[in-house]
C-alpha cells in the first residue's frame, strides 16, 4: 500500500495502483485519451502528464506505478503547458466539425480542448485527411477524426480476442484499420465505439439521429440475453433511439453485446399497437372489449385442462406470476416457461442457476462446458472467461461442435457418451479434480435433447464428484439464454401435476393457448387451438393468434427478470408502449376480472408483495441469493447425437431482434464475410 | 574524450574545406543534438560537461561538419523530413509535432513564413522536447533550437528577403 503525496494531500492506494489512479484517489482529475480502466496501458497520448519531485521531465501518470514517498503535482506551469501542448497537437491534425459530428456533447476531445487547450490555433499548414475504413454495418468511422489513441485496437485484441482492428502506417500516416477492411465480426464490436474518445467511431444506425442533450437517459437492464447487462435506455418522444451500456462490475462491467446495442431499431418496428380477433379466418383490428370478449367465450368452451399458458424470452415475472395466478384461477396447471425444450426442473434452483456468479467466473481455474458457446449465448460472459484465461492457470475443454471461443478450449468431442465418460473419471474429470475451484457450464443446448435431464444428471454427478461443488464453492452453472426464464422458473411457471408441457403444446394437445410473448416454439399444430398472443411484436406468435393483444416492450415497463446467476434486477419505462398497448401484467389483470376470476392486486407494488409472498428472494433487488445444492437430473441412457449449440443465429434471436434492419444487415455481412470470396453479394439478380 | 574539436576535424578528419576559417557551424554529436557556431568550435574539448555548458551535447559522437557553402535551414529541414518519418506515431508530440515542424521548416527555407512563427516553432519544440515515451521527440526537437539559437538572423533575412522580391514582385504587377 504506497503513500504518496499528490498536491500536497497525502493518499493511500492499493499496491499497483499507478499515479493517474492515485490522483483520482486524491481528488484530482487527470485528463487521458488513451488510458482505460479495463484495457491495457500505452501511455502514449502524453495528456496524462503530471509533475513528479525530482524526475527530470514530466511522466505519464498512466504508466507510472506508483510507489512510496513520491511527491505529484499537477496544477504547475509545467504540466499547464505540457497538456496545452498535447492538446494542440492533437486538435492540429484533427477536423474542426463538431458540428457535423455525431460525438459532439458526448466528446473528450471537445471537453478537453475546453478545459485545457489554446483558444486558436496556430498551425497554418494542411490538416491531414484519412480514407474511410469499412467496420461492417454498425460502426461508422470518420477516421481523419482519429487521434491514434489505439482503445479500439486494445479493446478488440484483449477483450474480444478477435484481433481484426489494428495500425498501418507509421509517424503521422499511422491509420487505424481493420483487417483486410473487412466488417468487425465480434460479438462485442459495439463497445469500440464508447471507447472511442472522438468521433473516429460512431454508431452507424445512430448516425446523425440525435444530440446527446435531447435524450432522456433511463437506466435499466437488457433482456436480449440472460445476463441482464446494465444498460442506459437513451429515448426522444416516443422512440428509443440508442442503448448504453451501464457499470455493473457484477455483470457486464462496462460491455454490452451488439444485439442489446443495436437491435433497437426493433422496438419500433412490426409493433403490435391494438387488439386483433380473427374474424373467418382474418385478424381484424379490435377494441379491447371484443378482444376479452372473444377470448372469454373460446375459455368457457374449453375444460381447464386443455388451457394451457407459455411464457417468453422475454416477459417479466411480474406478467409471468398474473398468468399463472390466472391459470391457477381458472384451474388449469398447463403452465410452462421452457420454450427451447430444456429439461430443467424448477424445484430445485441450484440445477438451473449460474451458481458462481457471473463475476465468480474469475474465480475458477478450470472449466468444462457441455453444450453451450458462450461467444454466442452471452458474449459478455465470454469476455469474461477470456479474461480469466488470459491470466493463466485457466484449463478449458468443451463438450459440443468445434468454435472459436476467442481461448483456447480442448474439444474433447461432441457426444453425450463423452460426458459419461468424464463422470466414469476419466479425461478431462481428473482435471476438475485437481483444481481449486473447477467449474461447469451448462448450455441449453445439452439441456433442450430428449435425454436434456438425464446430461443434467450426469453434470450432477461429475459436479459431485469431481469437487465442483464443495463447502465455499459451488461451480456448477447453467448458462441460460432467455432473460424471463430464471423468475418464470422460481415462480414455478412450469406444468404442475397432470399440467400440458411446451413439447405438448406443440403437439397440438391443449385447446386453449395463451402466449405471452412466445415466438419461438413450433407453431405448426397450434392453427387449431384458440391461441392468444399477448406481446410486443407482430412475429410468429401472431401469425396463428385468434386474438392478439398488444402488450409493452422491456423499454416501455418496469418489470423484474432474473438473471441467469439469479440476480433480481428491474427494467424502468423509457417510453410509453405504440397506440393502444399496454403493460402486460395490467392486461392480465384486466382480463381477469372480465372472466370473473379477477386477481388479488389492482396495483404492480400489490403485485410484487404477492411475488415477494410466493418467492422471498425477489425482494432482495439487485442482489444474487445462493441456492442451497440438492440431487436433481435423471437417471437413464443418453442418445448418441451430437450435443448441440442452442443459438443457431446470434442476431436473430428475439421478436425486437428479428424485427431491427440492423440486425438483418449483420447477418447478411457476417454470411458475406463466411462465403469469404470477397465479392459483394447485393441484390444484383444474379447472385448466389 | 576531451579531444579538441578542432584537432579532430583538422588533424584527424582532413579539415574544414578551404580551411578552418571556412567552417560554419558543427553539429557535434549525429544528427539530434544542437548545432555550435564556429565561434565556439575554434576552442571545444569533446566532452559531456563542456558541451553540455555550450548547450548541446556528445549524442552519438558523429560530428557533422557544415563549411560556409552550407544552407543551414535547408540542412535542418532536411533533418526535420529525417526525423518525421522516423516518427513511429505511437505518441502524440512526436506524431503530430514532427510533421509540424518540417512543414513550417520547409517554407523558412524559402522564407516563405511571418517573423513571429519563429516563435511558435521554437514552443513547439519546447512542447514536443521531454513530453513523449523515448528520445525521437527530443531529437527532433533539438537541431531546430540550435539553428535558432545560434543563426536566428539568417533565417530572419531569409524572410525578409522573400517578403520583398515577393512585394517587389506584386508592385511590379500593379
Amino acid at each position: 500500500m504506497p503513500t504518496l503525496t499528490v498536491d500536497g494531500k497525502t493518499v493511500e492506494v492499493p499496491a499497483g495502483a499507478n499515479v493517474l489512479q492515485a490522483c483520482e484517489a486524491a481528488g484530482v482529475e487527470i485528463p487521458r485519451f488513451c488510458y482505460h480502466e479495463r484495457l491495457s496501458i500505452a501511455g502514449n497520448c502524453r495528456m496524462c502528464l503530471v509533475e513528479q519531485e525530482k524526475a527530470p521531465k514530466p511522466i505519464a501518470s498512466c504508466a507510472m506505478p506508483a510507489a512510496d514517498n513520491m511527491v505529484i503535482r499537477t496544477n504547475t506551469p509545467l504540466v499547464r503547458k505540457a497538456r496545452r501542448g498535447v492538446m494542440e497537437f492533437l486538435l492540429i491534425n484533427h477536423p474542426l466539425d463538431c458540428p457535423i459530428c455525431d460525438q459532439g456533447g458526448e466528446c473528450d476531445l471537445q471537453d478537453q480542448a475546453m478545459a485545457y487547450g489554446f483558444e486558436h490555433s496556430r498551425f497554418k499548414e494542411n490538416k491531414r485527411a484519412v480514407s474511410e475504413k469499412n467496420m461492417g454495418p454498425l460502426i461508422k468511422t470518420t477516421m481523419t477524426r482519429c487521434i491514434q489513441c489505439t482503445r479500439c485496437v486494445r479493446f478488440a485484441t484483449e477483450v474480444t480476442g478477435v484481433e481484426e482492428i489494428g495500425a498501418i502506417g507509421r509517424g503521422e500516416t499511422m491509420e487505424i484499420t481493420t483487417y483486410l477492411n473487412q466488417a468487425v465480426t465480434s460479438n462485442l464490436s459495439g463497445n469500440v465505439i464508447d471507447l472511442c474518445p472522438v468521433g473516429a467511431l460512431t454508431s452507424k444506425p445512430y448516425a446523425f439521429a440525435a444530440r446527446p442533450w435531447e435524450l432522456k437517459k433511463t437506466e435499466s437492464i437488457d433482456v436480449h440475453d440472460a445476463l441482464g447487462s446494465a444498460v442506459r435506455v437513451d429515448a426522444r418522444g416516443a422512440g428509443v433511439l440508442r442503448i448504453l451500456p451501464r457499470l455493473n462490475d457484477d455483470v457486464n462491467e462496462e460491455w454490452i453485446s451488439d444485439k442489446t446495442r443495436f437491435a433497437v431499431d426493433g422496438l419500433a418496428k412490426r409493433r403490435l399497437d391494438r387488439p386483433y380477433v380473427r374474424v373467418n379466418g382474418k385478424l381484424q383490428p379490435a377494441s379491447w372489449d371484443e378482444a376479452f370478449a372473444a377470448i372469454g367465450a373460446a375459455l368457457a368452451a374449453t375444460p381447464a385442462a386443455k388451457v394451457a399458458a407459455l411464457a417468453g424470452d422475454l416477459a417479466d415475472a411480474e406478467s409471468i406470476k398474473a398468468l399463472k395466478d390466472l391459470m391457477t384461477a381458472i384451474g388449469s396447471t398447463s403452465t410452462d416457461c421452457r420454450i427451447d425444450g430444456a429439461r430443467l426442473d424448477a424445484s430445485v434452483r441450484a440445477s438451473y442457476l449460474f451458481n458462481t456468479g457471473i463475476a465468480g467466473i474469475e474465480e475458477a481455474d478450470a472449466l468444462l462446458l457441455i453444450g453451450s458457446d458462450p461467444s454466442v449465448e452471452a458474449a459478455v460472459l465470454n469476455a469474461r472467461i477470456r479474461k480469466r484465461w488470459l491470466k493463466g492457470g485457466f484449463k478449458v475443454a468443451a463438450i459440443g461442435p468445434k468454435t472459436d471461443l476467442t481461448y483456447r478450449a480442448d474439444f474433447l468431442g461432441e457426444g453425450a457418451d463423452v460426458l459419461e465418460a468424464l463422470v466414469a473419471g476419466q479425461g478431462f474429470a481428473e482435471v476438475l479434480k485437481g483444481a481449486r475451484k473447477p467449474a461447469i457450464i451448462i448450455g441449453q443446448g445439452a439441456l433442450s435433447r430428449e435425454d436434456g435431464a438425464v446430461i443434467l444428471g450426469l453434470a450432477r454427478k461429475l459436479a459431485e464428484a469431481t469437487g465442483v461443488v464443495k463447502d465455499g464453492w459451488n461451480g456448477f452453472n447453467v448458462l441460460h439464454t432467455a432473460a424471463s426464464r430464471v423468475g418464470a422458473l422460481d415462480l414455478g411457471f412450469v406444468p404442475g401435476e397432470g399440467g400440458l408441457s411446451v413439447g405438448d403444446v406443440e403437439a397440438g394437445k391443449a385447446d386453449f393457448v395463451w402466449l405471452l410473448g412466445v415466438d419461438e416454439i413450433d407453431m405448426t399444430n397450434l392453427k387449431a387451438p384458440f391461441v392468444v398472443y399477448q406481446g410486443s411484436h407482430g412475429d410468429a406468435g401472431a401469425h396463428v393468434a385468434d386474438v392478439i393483444l398488444p402488450g409493452a416492450a422491456y423499454t416501455e415497463k418496469s418489470g423484474t427478470y432474473v438473471n441467469t446467476e439469479g440476480r433480481v434486477q428491474r427494467t424502468k419505462r423509457a417510453v410509453f408502449p405504440p397506440g393502444d398497448a399496454r403493460e402486460d401484467w395490467a392486461i392480465l389483470r384486466a382480463f381477469s376480472d372480465r372472466v370473473g376470476k379477477t386477481l388479488p392486486y389492482d396495483s404492480l407494488a400489490q403485485l410484487r408483495a404477492k411475488m415477494v409472498e410466493q418467492v422471498p428472494h425477489f425482494a432482495a433487488l439487485d442482489e444474487v441469493t445462493p441456492a442451497a445444492w440438492a440431487a436433481f437430473g435423471s437417471d437413464g441412457d443418453v442418445s448418441a447425437a451430437a450435443i448441440g449449440y442452442a443459438i443457431e443465429n446470434f442476431y436473430l434471436t428475439n421478436p425486437i431482434a428479428r424485427a431491427s434492419a440492423t440486425m438483418a444487415e449483420c447477418v447478411a455481412v457476417k454470411q458475406e464475410t463466411a462465403c469469404g470470396c470477397g465479392h459483394s453479394h447485393g441484390a444484383t439478380g444474379t447472385h448466389g | 574524450m576531451g579531444i579538441p574539436l578542432k584537432d579532430l576535424i583538422e588533424k584527424h578528419c582532413g579539415g574544414v574545406r578551404g580551411g578552418w576559417d571556412n567552417l560554419l557551424a558543427v553539429i557535434p554529436g549525429g544528427s539530434s543534438v544542437p548545432m555550435l557556431p564556429k565561434a565556439i568550435c575554434d576552442d571545444l574539448p569533446m566532452d559531456f560537461d563542456t558541451l553540455r555548458g555550450h548547450r548541446s551535447g556528445l549524442g552519438t559522437a558523429a560530428v557533422i561538419v557544415m563549411d560556409k557553402s552550407t544552407d543551414l535551414i535547408k540542412a535542418i529541414a532536411r533533418l526535420a523530413k529525417f526525423y518525421k518519418h522516423e516518427s513511429c506515431g505511437q505518441c502524440t508530440p512526436c506524431r503530430e509535432g514532427t510533421g509540424w515542424m518540417w512543414r513550417v521548416m520547409e517554407r523558412m527555407v524559402q522564407g516563405k513564413a511571418e517573423l513571429e512563427e519563429i516563435d511558435t516553432l521554437l514552443e513547439v519544440t519546447t512542447q514536443i522536447e521531454g513530453h513523449t515515451i523515448c528520445a525521437l521527440g527530443d531529437a527532433a526537437a533539438w537541431p531546430i533550437q540550435g539553428l535558432f539559437r545560434h543563426f536566428r538572423p539568417v533565417v530572419e533575412q531569409r524572410i525578409a528577403d522573400y517578403k520583398a522580391r515577393t512585394t517587389s514582385r506584386a508592385v511590379a504587377a500593379e
